[in-house]
């Protein structure tokens, strides 16, 4: 078969986007040789999904998050600690540093008030140098303690915007990959909440972690301590941990639906904002300001309550946290006194158990405020990584395409395409283009030319059939390879919020007199340089700032420059003046652009370009020839391109058409 | 009022204020002005707070009674009052236990209904705002001011705004119980707090401006994301994924250095807490020694007074803490509230706006200039009546100003200069919701709603049945197209109507527009080219939606062009010519003789 696509080189090649993380975790891809379309659709696959696990870690090696929440939280966790181990072991040792000089602050005054306080009161002097101990005792263990603080909050700050940064360009870099049919899938609003919302919400927890963690010790410490006084009593005490355990597990419980809700719900409000501000103009000149607003207060409403009744959960259980040890105290006080009197114990092992599990109501709320993050967390981890298991990837070869100037050759061997099995939209389409020569597509609404173009430009590949382009397939050739010979300049014209040389260039290492050039070709030099900073003039998001016309022209210019060998018009001039698309035209035929050219279009200035013209309809090739020869040949054809003089000069159309 | 002044250039372009420039409490004032909620019940909410922080203090007391006086009683163990004390206590922090929880759930409660009033207001204000002003503003900015910038307001007003309160209240008792004990000590208390206190402002600052920064990022970030988003194809057939995505870790580190820096900040400044405290325990010791030479005070209230000041320290650093992370959400707050109070100049005069009469409208343009904010002007001294009822095109070079006229007659922007009146009243003192009623523009590139047909030609008439709808398109000759859909009035047409085609979009546009049934349509550029079928469809269209109606089309053809009634030619910004298309196109070396010759040359 065809599609022998995989050499250890390509393999580097194809996964730049994701190798140019220096921090990356995913692991090289591995080599291998695919037998076939789908074949090599599989081991894609199965490289995105090695990807997913190797970032995941071991929790699960296809399946992902499993188990109960707290253990989902916690793996997701893992994930941070492993990706940023050192910077969770500063922070770690920060919370470590700043418990146990918390600790040491109480030794510092009981030392001071044995040996100078006391002694000072008692003699009635005291020498300047005790002075000073205390003063240096106070504050060494206050600044070590603050640096405590320090390292553990910017620690704990720098593993999560470090771990935000790795998750966004990773979701990015998956935006970047995805097919056009996923992105079609996927509303803006949703793709944009994914990178935002949901990646905070993945590593909320990483905040209160170090503290969690560094109080563990304490806990630790305090149990042990506490057996040591007085086993029985301990282990009365410590019958807060399973009612603790039990706590935790029903608030996870409710709360992790909520929380799914709410970032769903999240993502929802985010569409609609993101549709509704695209959309203002309509919104304004129809007046709809109100029932637009009404759209989004429902879903904002909606949020509004998922959240109250997550808070009142968590209102609950913060409390509850810190309840539970107070009151394993007094369960301790009540059983102690009567070991006390029946002498099993002795006063003093009960003050020692009892004070103890004060100490240890410390951690069980710091753990308990990093249990409290976890279903937002788990929720959000689950979004991001539905994005990065996405599937579809497109495969890319290892072929070349020929350098050098003069038009490529195109060919298209019975070509099939369809999203849907039973609704083709092409059917064995065959044709091809010489090199230098002009095709032009014609076919009313629907009939499949812009499908054929996404084919060109392999924005998807065909169910059927192939593409040569110069006699290679368009799979065959390595990633980046096609567009250095062919440019394609779709419908609607798509801006970056850019200056107009980066608009055009697109980073491409162009002088400013080939910018200029292209920009005269597409009759954008004349605006363009009337701008106050020409081609450093910034063009705002999607180039708002511009007319249709003009960013369909700035669009064209993109394409010029990179003096494509295959030129592919998806009705690229639709909404400019025909003054100006005439001088387009012109500019095109007469620049020395030798280009092959492929132009969907319905102007008959457009259409009287082309060397031959492909009547398009109903995802099949009807006729071909010449635009003279088809008007007479094929006569829906004619009532097609004609049906615009039909309308509104009266006359019969071909007799016009024949004397043109 | 009718406030009828002309918008100045300078305002018709406002950018968002960014809100930087007020404080943290002015912030919360204003914040509380547009979320009314945030006050309701707030009395019973900081009763039950400071009955939740007593328990913080009542229950080491009570447990601390039930050690002293039950379990170390002098004569041994006191069973009896050991239990009672124990259930005494128990009852305690129940009873703080459910204060507590009630506290955060009116909390919870109250600033998730207020944040749900403040998103929709700042969501309603941004679609208020001039068409100039929502064209500037990056999409995905626009987006995280009313969806994640509210979302940090939210934990700042649960876990920290009252809890501020309560920690000042604490500082307030702890301060009087210092003073009682001992002024001397309580003075040195205060002055080893005095730097924290002093710095608190200059960190304060420091913060805020941090903050704003990270939420600055957080809507640049979005707007690079979406980039790839939205432009998938550009970005694929041009294989420029690499660039782009070193745009977005642009963004991303940006936002990330941004937000390590504000966490910078925050933990430095927490930190100062921590070094008063030791220092405030040390003079304390050190100055109650001192004291204690002069007679002036017992060792037992030094050291009284060193256990005193936990007290003080707690609720000090608690409070520290929370104005530091407050900053972050006041950020957010900042950004939404910006949109707010952003002017949002295209004035309506509410009821007290004049209502157009129904029936076709004429109009006048007395005056007219325009300009973009300090840019040169686009249109100049334009005098131009149009009789009711009449079709007028009007046509010239891209650039012309010829688009503006449209964005004018339909008060998407005002003139910087003169009037434009509609019925012989000035659109400025014409009821927005009359004023939408009678005129409707049709602009360029129909934006449809990812939702069904019928959904999307509802915005022009909210109430309209299925059948009317296709009453409506029978009307328009769009019966059996619309018919011809594989779902009919149900089909889906996908985000930005791009599973229909363009010439599909305007069908949509223009059953949109019918609907709506206006007095003066104006269309820009509505008719740019798709096949020649669809054309004819949306060209006879046309021709019955703009019967019995004043029409205005911006046009691009020749026929468009030759079909008005009236032909009105734009060139620099002025009109130069005007006239029916016969005597126009006599006129020669005329502008309109110009472009006359290039569409005669497109079509043969």
């Amino acid at each position: 078969m065809l599609w022998v696509i995989a050499t250890p080189d390509n393999a580097g090649n194809r996964r730049s986007t994701w190798d140019s993380d220096p921090h990356r975790l995913t692991a090289r891809r591995r080599p291998g040789i695919a037998s076939g379309p789908r074949a090599v659709a599989r081991e894609t696959t199965d490289e995105v999904q090695e990807r997913v696990t190797q970032r995941s870690g071991p929790w699960g090696r296809k399946r992902g998050l499993s188990g109960s929440t707290t253990r989902q939280g916690f793996a997701v966790l893992g994930v941070s600690i492993r990706r940023e181990p050192w910077i969770f072991t500063l922070s770690t040792l920060g919370s470590v540093l700043f418990g146990a000089l918390t600790v040491a602050d109480a030794w510092v005054l009981g030392w001071s008030t044995d040996n100078v306080v006391l002694p000072a009161f008692e003699d009635g002097e005291i020498g300047s140098g005790m002075l000073v101990a205390v003063l240096a005792l106070f504050l060494g263990v206050a600044i070590l303690r603050a640096v405590g603080i320090v390292a553990r909050r910017l620690g704990a700050g720098v593993m999560q915007y470090r771990m935000q940064a790795h998750t966004r360009r990773a979701v990015t870099r998956q935006y970047l990959a995805l097919p056009m049919e996923w992105h079609q899938r996927h509303p803006t609003g949703q793709l944009l909440s994914n990178a935002n919302s949901d990646v905070e919400a993945a590593w909320g927890p990483i905040a209160p972690l170090p503290m969690a963690v560094g109080t563990v010790a304490m806990m630790a410490i305090a149990v042990g301590q506490m057996f040591l006084a007085d086993v029985v009593l301990a282990l009365v005490g410590l019958l807060v941990f399973p009612v603790v355990i039990l706590a935790n597990l029903a608030y996870q419980h409710y709360s992790s639906p909520l929380m799914t809700r709410a970032q769903q719900l999240r993502a929802e409000l985010s569409e609609i904002a993101h549709e509704s501000f695209d959309g203002a103009m309509v919104v304004k000149t129809l007046g709809r300001e109100g029932e637009e607003t009404r759209r989004f207060a429902a879903k904002a409403e909606e949020l509004r309550d998922v959240n109250i009744r997550a808070g009142r959960i968590r209102a609950a259980f913060d409390p509850t946290l810190a309840a539970l040890p107070n009151l394993g105290v007094l369960v301790v006080l009540a059983v102690g006194v009567s070991r006390v009197l029946g002498g099993a114990s002795d006063a003093g092992d009960v003050v020692t158990v009892s004070y103890l599990l004060t100490v240890v109501s410390f951690p069980i709320r710091s753990i308990g405020w990093l249990l409290g993050e976890l279903p937002r967390s788990v929720v959000g981890f689950r979004r991001v990584t539905s994005v990065l298991e996405a599937r579809g990837e497109m495969p890319y070869g290892a072929g070349r395409v020929a350098s050098g100037r003069g038009g490529a050759a195109l060919r298209v061997e019975g070509v099939a395409y369809a999203h849907d099995p039973d609704q083709p939209l092409l059917r064995d389409v065959a044709f091809e283009v010489p090199p230098g020569r002009t095709v032009a597509l014609v076919g009313a609404t629907a009939s499949g030319k812009t499908t054929l173009v996404s084919l060109l430009t392999r924005l998807v590949d065909p169910d059927d059939g192939r593409i040569l382009l110069d006699g290679t397939d368009l799979r065959d050739l390595a990633h980046g390879e096609l567009p250095r010979a062919v440019a394609v300049v779709p419908q609607t014209a798509f801006l970056f919020d850019d200056t107009v040389r980066g608009n055009v260039t697109l980073g491409l290492d162009v002088s400013d007199e080939e910018v200029w050039a292209a920009l005269r070709t597409a009759q954008a030099d004349g605006f363009v340089a009337a701008l106050p900073a020409g081609l450093d003039a910034r063009l705002g998001e999607r180039g708002t700032s511009l007319s249709g016309g003009q960013r369909q022209r700035i669009s064209l210019a993109r394409a010029l420059v990179r003096r494509p060998r295959l030129l592919v018009l998806d009705d690229a001039t639709s909404a400019v003046d025909p003054e100006v698309e005439a001088r387009i035209l012109a500019g095109l035929r007469e620049g020395g652009h030798d280009a092959t050219l492929v132009v969907v279009a319905y102007r008959k200035a457009t259409i009287g370009l082309a060397d031959e013209v492909l009547h398009l309809s109903g995802g099949r090739i009807v006729s071909r020839g010449t635009h003279a020869e088809l008007l007479v040949t094929d006569p829906a054809y004619a009532h097609l391109v004609n049906a615009y003089e039909q309308q509104h000069d009266g006359t019969a159309p071909v007799s016009a058409e024949v004397q043109a | 009022m009718s406030t009828t002044t002309s918008a100045t250039p300078a305002t018709s372009g406002t950018v968002l204020d960014s809100g930087e420039d007020f404080k943290a409490i002015d912030t919360i004032r204003r914040g509380v002005r547009f979320s009314p909620e945030l006050k309701e019940g707030i009395g019973l909410t900081l009763v039950l707070a400071v009955l939740a922080s007593l328990g913080q203090v009542v229950v080491p007391i009570a447990v601390q009674q039930t050690l002293d006086r039950g379990l170390n009683a002098p004569g041994g163990p006191d069973t009896s009052f050991t239990l009672a004390a124990a259930l005494v206590a128990a009852a305690a922090i129940v009873l703080t236990s459910v204060a507590s929880y009630l506290m955060t759930a009116r909390l919870f409660t109250a600033s998730e209904r207020g944040l749900a009033t403040l998103r929709t207001k700042a969501f309603r204000h941004v679609h208020d705002l001039p068409l100039l002003t929502q064209n500037t503003e990056r999409r995905g900015a626009l987006v995280s001011r009313v969806t994640s910038d509210v979302d940090q307001v939210s934990q700042f007003l649960v876990f920290g705004g009252l809890l501020f309160v309560v920690s000042v209240g604490q500082v307030l008792v702890a301060t009087v119980v210092m003073v009682v004990y001992s002024w001397q000590l309580a003075l040195v208390v205060w002055l080893c707090f005095a730097p924290l206190f002093l710095s608190l402002r200059y960190f304060q600052r420091k913060l805020s401006a941090a903050y704003a920064t990270v939420r600055r990022q957080v809507g640049l970030m979005l707007s690079a994301v979406s980039e790839p988003v939205v432009g998938a194809a550009v970005v694929k057939s041009y294989a420029v994924e690499s660039r782009t995505q070193a745009r977005i870790d642009e963004a991303v580190a940006a936002h990330q250095s941004a937000s390590t820096r504000a966490q910078g900040f925050t933990a430095f400044s927490f930190s100062l807490g921590g070094v008063s405290a030791g220092l405030a325990n040390a003079g304390v010791l050190i100055v109650g020694i001192w004291l204690g030479f002069g007679d002036d005070i017992s060792a037992g209230t030094v050291l009284a007074f060193a256990y005193i000041v936990t007290l003080f320290v707690g609720p000090v650093q608690m409070g520290t803490q929370i104005l530091t992370d407050a900053q972050n959400a006041i950020a957010g707050w900042r950004r939404v509230i910006g949109i707010l109070e952003t002017p949002a100049d295209l004035v309506d005069p509410g009821p007290e706006g004049r209502v157009l009469p129904r029936g076709p409208v004429d109009i006048r343009l007395a005056g007219v200039g325009f300009a973009y904010p300090g840019g040169p002007p686009v249109l100049r001294d334009i005098d131009l009546e149009i009789a009711a009822g009449r079709r007028v095109a009007v046509v010239g070079e891209t650039g012309s100003g010829k688009s503006t006229i449209a964005k004018l007659l339909t008060r998407l922007m005002d003139p910087s200069e003169g009037a434009v009146l509609l019925d012989g009243i000035d659109v400025r003192d014409i009821a927005q919701a009359s004023l939408r009623r009678s005129v409707v523009l049709v602009p360029q590139e129909g934006f449809l709603f990812d939702d069904t047909i019928a959904a999307n030609v509802r915005y022009g008439l909210l109430d309209a049945t299925d059948d009317q709808i296709r009453a409506s398109a029978d009307e328009l000759g769009l019966g059996d197209w619309l018919a011809g859909l594989p779902a009919g009035l149900e089909t889906m047409v996908g985000q930005r109507g791009e599973s229909l085609s363009a010439g599909e979009r305007q069908l949509v546009a223009l059953l949109r527009a019918h609907l709506a049934d206006p007095d003066l349509l104006v269309l820009d550029e509505a008719t740019s080219a798709v096949d020649p079928a669809l054309e004819m469809r949306i060209g006879r269209a046309l021709e019955r939606l703009m019967s019995g109606r004043t029409s205005v089309t911006i046009a691009h053809r020749l026929s468009t062009a030759e079909s008005a009634d009236e032909v009105v030619v734009v060139d620099h910004g002025r009109v130069v010519q005007r006239g029916p298309h016969a005597v126009l196109v006599g006129e020669a070396g005329s502008v309109y003789a110009g472009l006359h010759a290039s569409w005669v040359a497109q079509s043969s």
